[in-house]
């Protein structure tokens, strides 16, 4: 009886025209797609950017083709200068942390995939998802526009910090129009998040075809609605403070303002605020943010180490409970950005707490992963390869959250390289992993054809031994006591690590450049690819069931039964060493 | 293709760990009370994490290099002896002893930092971070800082620091722009923006802070070694940020004397 009105409700027939099939589409599988793309654009520009900041580190007196005529005034005759360096820093931050790692892997592949591994034929809200999509990608507007304002994009970095992010043009270039682009571009990507949020934790719950419980879900499910309920939760507090910002910026309220500031030599007519308030609002955000980038990864490599290991995820329930924990936690840790920061002393040592709690089940999770490859037959296919990867770099960056998560040693490493080789390892590089191994993964059933394996696996080993050369080294000279965000080095302790950057930096060059290959593997195999059979990996989730790609309606018209696991590997029976989810027969599923 | 990720994973977790433990880029020696416990403390986390780390890269690679699947290989797969319940338990056991002890070690050097006040005979200095310099006032023999206002700031009248010069208080400080300090001697610094964020890190004396607008906030440190230190600026302060640094420079008792009364003469 409950079913007939959502059904319904959810019939739609395939559109026909360009725009509502390719541009407005409801379709989850094209908005899956439209957030790919976006995700793909923003890592391309941030990447470059990167390259841009590596490179003024080393060779500061570089030309750089066309930079100049894009900002005469931050880079003139190419040559980038300081201030020019802290905006694309600022802008290779926001654009990587917002537009790649919260939307590839959550909107992009959660959009594509969440609604046919649970049997449903689309989102629960088709329109909402529309729009959703299009108000990142206004948000993602508003944010590159940045790069051609006046003074070009914000110099106060990516946490964007009061009173420097607040005051305007006073506090130097970027500070005026950019920095309200900014302010304007996050507090889009809010909603934007929201919308989606809410669509993913109703269609989890309400979607599912029969017989999908929620212990039969994929892991990736799993991570998708934790995420989605993370993102809920965090994204309405920097609306908030994006909101309070602007207002700040532009209607002379005092959030973040204390009284007396003397900017420039000109007295500011502000009083009452609080530079903490925007800290505490921010990271109460930031540091869900930064699971809400690596929890679909956690669902993605679970899930694909099974597959690939042909064995079942070891300890299901116990990954979805520390997912679950993980996720409750990350909502109590949000204070250990802020240690030197001027709080409570008192608060700093209560955040340590849960800060190096959440170590446990991080560390179960990772040990899962490695009891699900002990003893498997393991497929090195270019995506196994990338979540082997993706264990590899993330136990190695979360291990340096053992240090930070210390408030006596964050003292002295807070601010520093160290900080920056950590989370680039942990939440950027392992995030993007995931990324990777998800386009391998679900590119046949995205685009109905195959990718490159040589190219891949080319591409895989340059990435992984490139990344370990580029954010290795940064822990290194992060305790030497290298301030990050300094456009040169200063002093007796800093210019002796010139060598260090320089490799780094060249590091960073070739692994860049190697990103062409996934580029070209991915452009070339959309269209010459060879074609994709249903299931190419022989594996057991609802859509593998469909042809790829998948027809409109995701199921043609038939609605799925699921009576298994989502993880029945290993076992040999007529041939084949897996169960469909879908399939009638075979041995009945078990916890 | 298994064995060659083991391969590489083994030469990458052999060579991180042979650059940790040649120390040949390690924390500039310390120079301040505090500083030892905290080195020791790190020390500490870096054990564990290390065990850590070279037990499961390595058996990431261990497995990689003995599960591969040959073709048409129907070998049996094998589930981890005991399922998920040993690893749990290691986690627990592992991870939650390292917490206790690092909780436990740790907090005393914080406490020792923030929790306890500075000795009542510390030197008091206020220090004033603005776009892109440091000053520092001390507060003269009366022992006492007059009250500042940014209002009162006048560069071209020399008064650098807002001081407001009809305040009693305020007739003998000494403003500088170079933080000096006598060895072995407590120091209490008292942290004011006059603008935006800024820091204050002085890697050696194993000291950081942020400086907020509209708060003053204290910090303290005893430095144990005669020198010439880099105060440099840690929080993201606009265009200048990386030219924003000051000097510390910790004297004999006799030599800080001198200088504190040649600074006294010049005011």
């Amino acid at each position: 009886m409950a079913n007939m009105p959502l059904e319904a409700q959810h019939h739609h027939s395939p559109p026909t025209g360009f725009i509502r099939k390719y541009v407005f589409s409801l379709d989850h599988k094209v908005i899956g797609k439209q957030y790919y793309f976006l995700a793909i654009f923003s890592v391309f520009v941030g990447m470059v950017l990167s390259w841009l900041v590596r490179i003024h580190l080393v060779w500061p007196n570089v030309h750089i083709w066309g930079l100049g005529a894009l900002s005469p005034a931050g880079a003139p005759g190419g040559v980038i200068s300081p201030e020019y360096y802290l905006s694309l820093l600022t802008l290779h931050g926001t654009l990587m942390v917002f537009f790649v790692l919260t939307t590839a892997p959550q909107a992009g592949f959660g959009n594509y995939a969440l609604p046919i591994q649970i049997g449903a034929e689309d989102m629960a809200f088709p329109t909402l998802n529309m729009l959703s999509f299009w108000v990142t990608f206004l948000a993602l507007c508003a944010l590159v526009s940045t790069l051609f304002v006046e003074d070009g994009p914000p110099i106060s970095g990516w946490t964007a910090y009061p009173p420097l992010s607040a005051v305007g043009k006073l506090a130097g270039p970027g500070q005026g129009m950019g920095q309200n682009l900014w302010a304007v571009s996050i507090a889009l990507f809010c909603v934007g998040s929201l919308l989606g949020a809410l669509n993913f934790i109703t269609t989890t719950v309400d979607l599912r075809c029969k017989g999908m419980t929620l212990t039969r879900m994929p892991v990736t499910c799993w991570a998708w609605l934790i995420t989605a309920i993370l993102s809920l939760l965090s994204f309405a507090v920097l609306f908030a403070a994006c909101v309070l910002l602007i207002l700040d910026r532009n209607a002379g309220t005092s959030f973040f303002l204390p009284s007396g500031l003397l900017i420039s030599g000109q007295l500011q007519n502000h009083s009452g605020g609080s530079p903490l308030l925007w800290q505490h609002l921010f990271w109460f955000f930031g540091h869900p943010e930064v699971y809400i980038a690596i929890v679909p990864g956690f669902g993605l490599i679970s899930h694909v180490l099974s597959v690939f290991s042909r064995k079942p995820v070891l300890g299901y329930k116990v990954m979805v409970a520390c997912l679950l924990g993980i996720g409750f936690l990350s909502f109590t840790v949000w204070g250990h950005h802020m240690f030197v920061s001027g709080m409570s002393p008192y608060s700093g040592f209560l955040f340590s707490i849960p800060t190096l709690i959440i170590t446990i089940p991080a560390t179960i999770i990772s040990l899962l992963w490695l009891g699900t490859v002990f003893g498997g037959r393991l497929r090195f296919t270019t995506c196994m390869m990338f979540a082997l990867g993706f264990v590899s770099v993330f136990v190695t960056g979360g291990l340096g959250g053992m240090f930070l998560a210390q408030p006596s040693l964050d003292i002295f490493l807070h601010g520093t390289y160290f900080v920056v080789g950590h989370f680039h390892m942990v939440m950027g590089v392992a995030a993007i992993f995931g990324m990777f191994a998800g386009t391998y993964f679900w590119f046949p059933k995205m685009f109905g054809r195959m990718m490159n394996e040589r190219l891949g696996k080319t591409h895989f080993w340059i990435t992984f031994v490139g990344v370990y050369c580029i954010f290795l080294p940064m822990h290194f000279i992060g305790l030497q006591g290298m301030p990050r965000r300094y456009s040169s080095f200063v002093n007796e302790v800093m210019q002796p690590l010139m060598p260090v950057h320089k490799f780094m930096t060249i590091a960073a060059l070739i692994t860049g450049a190697s990103q062409f290959l996934f580029f070209i593997n991915l452009f070339w195999s959309m269209y010459k690819g060879p074609k994709a059979p249903e299931n190419p990996w022989e594996c057991t989730t609802l859509e593998w069931t469909v042809p790829s790609p998948p027809p409109f309606d995701n199921f043609g018209g038939k609605h799925p039964v699921v009576y298994h696991d989502a993880y029945e590997y290993g076992d040999v029976q007529n041939g084949k060493d897996y169960v469909m989810q879908t399939d009638p027969a075979g041995s009945p599923a078990s916890g | 293709m298994g064995k060659v990720f083991a391969v590489v994973l083994t030469i990458i977790t052999t060579v991180t760990v042979a650059i940790f433990v040649s120390r040949h880029w390690w924390f500039p020696q310390v120079a301040s009370a505090h500083g030892g416990a905290m080195d020791h403390q790190f020390v500490e986390t870096f054990v564990g994490a290390a065990i850590g780390f070279i037990l499961a890269q390595l058996s990431l690679a261990l497995f990689a290099w003995k599960y591969g699947e040959r073709k048409g290989e129907t070998r049996p797969i094998r589930i981890f002896p005991g399922g998920a319940k040993w690893l749990v338990v290691l986690a627990l056991v592992y991870v939650g002893s390292e917490i206790i002890l690092l909780e436990f070690v740790g907090q005393k050097v914080w406490a020792a930092m923030y929790f306890t006040p500075a000795a009542s005979d510390s030197l008091q200095v206020q220090v004033l971070a603005g776009q892109f310099a440091f000053y520092f006032r001390y507060p003269g023999p009366d022992g006492k800082f007059g009250p500042i206002h940014t209002a009162k700031i006048d560069e071209s009248r020399g008064n650098l620091f807002g001081i407001v010069q009809s305040d009693p208080g305020a007739k003998d400080d000494i403003v500088t722009v170079e933080l000096a300090v006598p060895v072995n001697k407590p120091v209490e610094l008292l942290l004011n923006s006059k603008d935006v964020g800024h820091g204050f890190y002085v890697p050696e004396m194993r000291i950081q802070q942020d400086i907020v607008p509209g708060m003053e906030i204290p910090l303290h440190f005893t430095p144990t070694k005669i020198g010439k230190y880099d105060i440099t600026c840690n929080q993201l302060c606009g265009l200048g940020h990386h030219t924003m640094r000051a000097f510390l420079e910790v004297m004999s008792e006799e030599d800080y004397q001198k200088w504190i009364a040649e600074q006294a003469s010049l005011q």
